[in-house]
């Protein structure tokens, strides 16, 4: 819906004002800020290292990327909701862990992935029933949640990761096949992208998440199911989670279990650079696209420029910051006007 | 006359993206008077005290206090230069105390760094007894009445050595005595020398405290005027541009058919004991003190609480609602008194807003059919006459009065058969106001029924066709046409229990 707001403001401005002006509108939409900022580091960045435009390194950061990316796009509409949801590295590893687990004692690897996503749904409508019906706290819900899926996933492993031999070529090509020479993997994220921020914009049942995180009370006043529309967002990111590490098991075709660690914190991350208010009702799925690839760009530049990998998580910090920073200065005077 | 001049404000431009919020204002506050600032929702009043108490600067134009050249560049300030700023919502900590929220952020020091609170209570003390309360300065202030968490605010300004006291909106949550005592302080402070701006929606009050009356409409000024050689009339006449002739629309003679009865509804404590019926075609006062249940008794209706005992039939038919969404169904409508925190969706579109109890209706293979999101939208702006820049608008930039209608339009949109309203008037403008009351009569004459909850006696009065009575949960009495009077309501307000039975 913010996306509108900002297509109609571009209108308006190539309309009534010169280029400058249109520019200045164009900025203050976070999807078309983050866009040229990808756009420049790339340049800057193959500037100081050949490497980066290879074929071979930017397929590899796009596989990279899709596992966060896909877990980013159901902590958006989280956030949308005014909740996040914290189990969701964990409920990606024990998706992993528990198709791995049943694959060892010879269950077919489709059946027992098929087993697993209904796994990370059960733990998505697990943490939407707590938050949704009975009314706990995302934070609390989540958070126990992410403690048990990770803890379950090293009991099903005895700690130390499972690897699969002999799996089916056909498992094999969803994390690491090819499709005329893109990547299966971020094909199937650019696919859920589309999707998604389409549904998030225009589906009925979506636009009741923003509802619900713009007011609550109000929701349910209008007549909006606010216990099932919180219980439906966390089964979605319980699925995307699951979906997510089925793929990454595809892709190494080792179960471990300490897969996703952090995802959740990576992904509200993104989300926020991308535009997403922890105090929901506002966010789209293309703006956190674009941040987990903005923080995968800088992770690159950051390996290809031999810098150490310590400095990642402080950069990404940074990022984090500079982004809010950035929405609190461009929005300010929105805030006091009256 | 010049050195008499407190503060003058010259030339006052100030643009928000899309709005000019004021346009050239100039106005002069003297020494010593109270200058009562007027003007609808909107009409820039808001704009031009935060850019006086230094919370927003001006595009343009300059002010000057005490013949000194005046620019704030923050509120810490305009404190210091001695405005002081009492808002509508209180911005007092409730968890410490009057002496600790009137020395907040410059509590006098001792010893190294240790805060003195010793003199800070003492001091307040001395300011307390100025005004006869007998409040000690060691109460924590959300043991406190709103009426004297307000005069906490006065005294934290006054401690400042303010010399301009801004009051906004003063009296909306104080009772009639309060407002009494409020209005002692100020001619008290007058004496003082201290000139007070005084903002309020209600003119009874502006006539009776305020000295000079100055009236601002679409951000610019309209006129400043003395208050003896004017009237209710010709402010009212000025603030919306034209002369309302009559505040209320005709009274429907004749109601239609029952649509909703109610028999023995009882809730706990909340209410007991409560049959009515609503006809379609009439208006129905709920009535009452404030906590007579008559709030409660809609809510519990209309599935957004719970009631214990007692039937309801739609067109003849029991029924139940549990939640929001099946009153809906059935076209039943709760307009929320509440409106930010329980009505509107502030930080969405105004589209979007009023949408939401249409969804099914916009809905197209699961997805929201844009095209009849528009017409739909468009329709109620057009029928209420919603001022916006336009659809994707956030509601939080409306003015009170037009955020009212979005709300109002979002129930419309249901096509309601019965429409509760809960002070459906209370915060919004004049204009706004009438527009609602002559909307609501409209309705009316198109079959709805439609049950008005009020503590605005002459709205009551004004409005209804058929009052019911509350006091503490119970129905007091029930009047009909000429019997709806002020004498008659208040009697049965305040009618005791065991008279009724």
């Amino acid at each position: 819906m913010d996306r509108n707001l900002g297509e109609q403001t571009i209108k308006r401005g190539l309309e009534k004002e010169g280029m400058l002006a249109f520019l200045g509108k164009a900025f203050a939409l976070r999807e078309f800020t983050l866009f040229v900022i990808i756009i420049l580091c790339s340049v800057v960045l193959s500037f100081f290292t050949p490497h980066f435009l290879t074929g071979a390194n930017i397929s590899t950061t796009a596989i990279g990327l899709a596992a966060d990316g896909i877990i980013a796009v159901g902590m958006t509409v989280a956030l949308v909701l005014g909740g996040f949801d914290l189990s969701v590295g964990s409920v990606m590893a024990l998706s992993g862990v528990v198709a791995g687990s049943l694959y060892l004692s010879g269950v077919n690897i489709w059946l027992a992935a098929f087993v697993a996503l209904i796994f990370g749904m059960l733990c998505g409508l697990i943490n939407g029933y707590f938050i949704g019906h009975v009314g706990l706290n995302p934070f609390i819900t989540t958070l126990g949640m992410m403690s048990i899926a990770r803890g379950a996933s090293y009991v099903l492993t005895q700690g130390s990761p499972l690897s699969l031999p002999g799996i089916a070529r056909s498992f094999k090509f969803i994390g690491g096949g090819r499709i005329l020479g893109f990547p299966v993997m971020v094909l199937i994220y650019v696919l859920i992208v589309i999707i998604m921020d389409f549904a998030l914009r225009r589906s009925t049942a979506l636009r009741q998440v923003f509802y619900v995180g713009s007011n609550e009370k109000a929701a349910s006043l209008s007549g909006i199911n606010v216990s099932k529309v919180k219980t439906g967002v966390f089964f979605l990111t319980g699925t995307l989670a699951a979906i997510t590490g089925i793929l990454t098991l595809s892709r190494f075709t080792v179960a471990a279990p300490n897969a996703g660690m952090s995802a959740e914190m990576r992904a509200i991350a993104a989300c926020v650079i991308g535009g997403a208010s922890l105090s929901g009702g506002e966010g789209t799925i293309i703006g956190s696209a674009l941040g987990v690839i903005l923080l995968a760009l800088v992770n690159n530049a950051l390996i290809l420029l031999n810098v150490s990998v310590y400095w990642q998580d402080l950069i990404t910090g940074m990022i984090l910051i500079s982004a809010v920073l950035l929405d609190f200065f461009t929005h300010r005077s929105s805030f006091l006007h009256k | 006359m010049e050195d008499k001049v407190l503060l003058r404000i010259r030339n006052i431009t100030k643009i928000f993206p899309g709005v000019k919020a004021l346009d050239q204002v100039s106005l002069q506050v003297e020494v010593g008077e109270v200058h009562a600032l007027v003007g609808e929702n909107g009409a820039g009043k808001s704009t031009l005290v935060n850019i006086i108490s230094g919370v927003l600067r001006p595009d343009s134009g300059e002010m000057t206090l005490d013949q000194r050249k005046y620019a704030p560049a923050n509120p810490r300030e305009s404190q210091i230069l001695g405005i002081g700023f009492v808002h509508q919502e209180m911005a007092l900590c409730p968890h410490l105390s009057i002496a600790e929220n009137v020395f907040i952020g410059r509590l006098p020091r001792k010893l190294a760094a240790l805060a003195d609170f010793e003199k800070a209570r003492v001091e307040t003390g001395g300011l307390l007894k100025k005004f006869a309360t007998d409040l000690d300065p060691k109460t924590k202030v959300q043991e406190l009445t709103i009426a004297n968490q307000q005069i906490v605010e006065i005294i934290k300004a006054l401690s400042l050595d303010c010399r301009l006291l801004i009051l906004d909106e003063p009296t909306s949550s104080l009772t009639e005595a309060e407002t009494e005592n409020l209005f002692q302080i100020i001619t008290d402070l007058k004496s003082r020398g201290i000139s007070i701006l005084y903002i309020s929606h209600r003119l009874s009050e502006v006539f009776q405290i305020c000295d000079r009356i100055s009236v601002l409409r679409d951000g610019g000024l309209v006129k400043t005027l003395a208050v003896a050689d004017t009237s209710e009339d010709e402010v009212i006449s000025q603030m919306v541009g034209r002369s309302i002739e009559a505040f209320y629309p005709a009274k429907h003679p004749n109601a239609g058919e029952e649509i909703l009865r109610v028999e023995d509804l009882s809730c706990g404590k909340k209410f007991q004991h409560i049959s009515f019926s609503v006809r379609g075609g009439e208006i129905l006062g709920l009535s009452g003190l404030i906590g007579a249940g008559r709030s409660e008794v809609a809510r519990a209706l209309c599935g957004i609480d719970r009631y214990e005992k007692g039937q309801v039939y739609l067109y003849g038919k029991k029924i139940r609602f549990n939640n929001s969404y099946e009153a809906i169904q059935s076209k039943i409508a709760y307009l929320t008194e509440n409106r930010k925190t329980e009505g509107l969706f502030l930080k969405l579109a105004i589209k979007t807003n009023i949408v939401v109890t249409s969804l099914k209706t916009i809905t197209r293979r699961k997805l929201v059919d844009r095209g009849k999101e528009e017409s739909l939208t468009r329709k109620y702006i057009e029928i209420l006459r919603i001022k916006t820049a336009g659809l994707q608008q956030k509601v939080l930039n409306l003015s009170g009065g037009n955020q009212q209608k979005v709300m109002v339009a979002k129930w419309l949109a249901i096509n309601p058969v019965v429409l509760f309203m809960d002070e459906p008037t209370r915060g919004i403008d004049v204009g706004a106001k009438t527009e609602i009351h002559y909307l609501m009569r409209e309705l009316c004459n198109r079959g709805i029924g439609i049950v008005l909850i009020s503590s605005e006696l002459p709205e009551i009065i004004g409005m209804c066709d058929r009052v019911i009575v509350m006091n503490e949960g119970l129905k007091t009495g029930e009047l009909v046409g000429e019997e709806i009077t002020e004498e008659n309501i208040m009697r049965l307000a305040a009618a005791k229990k065991n008279k009724i039975a």
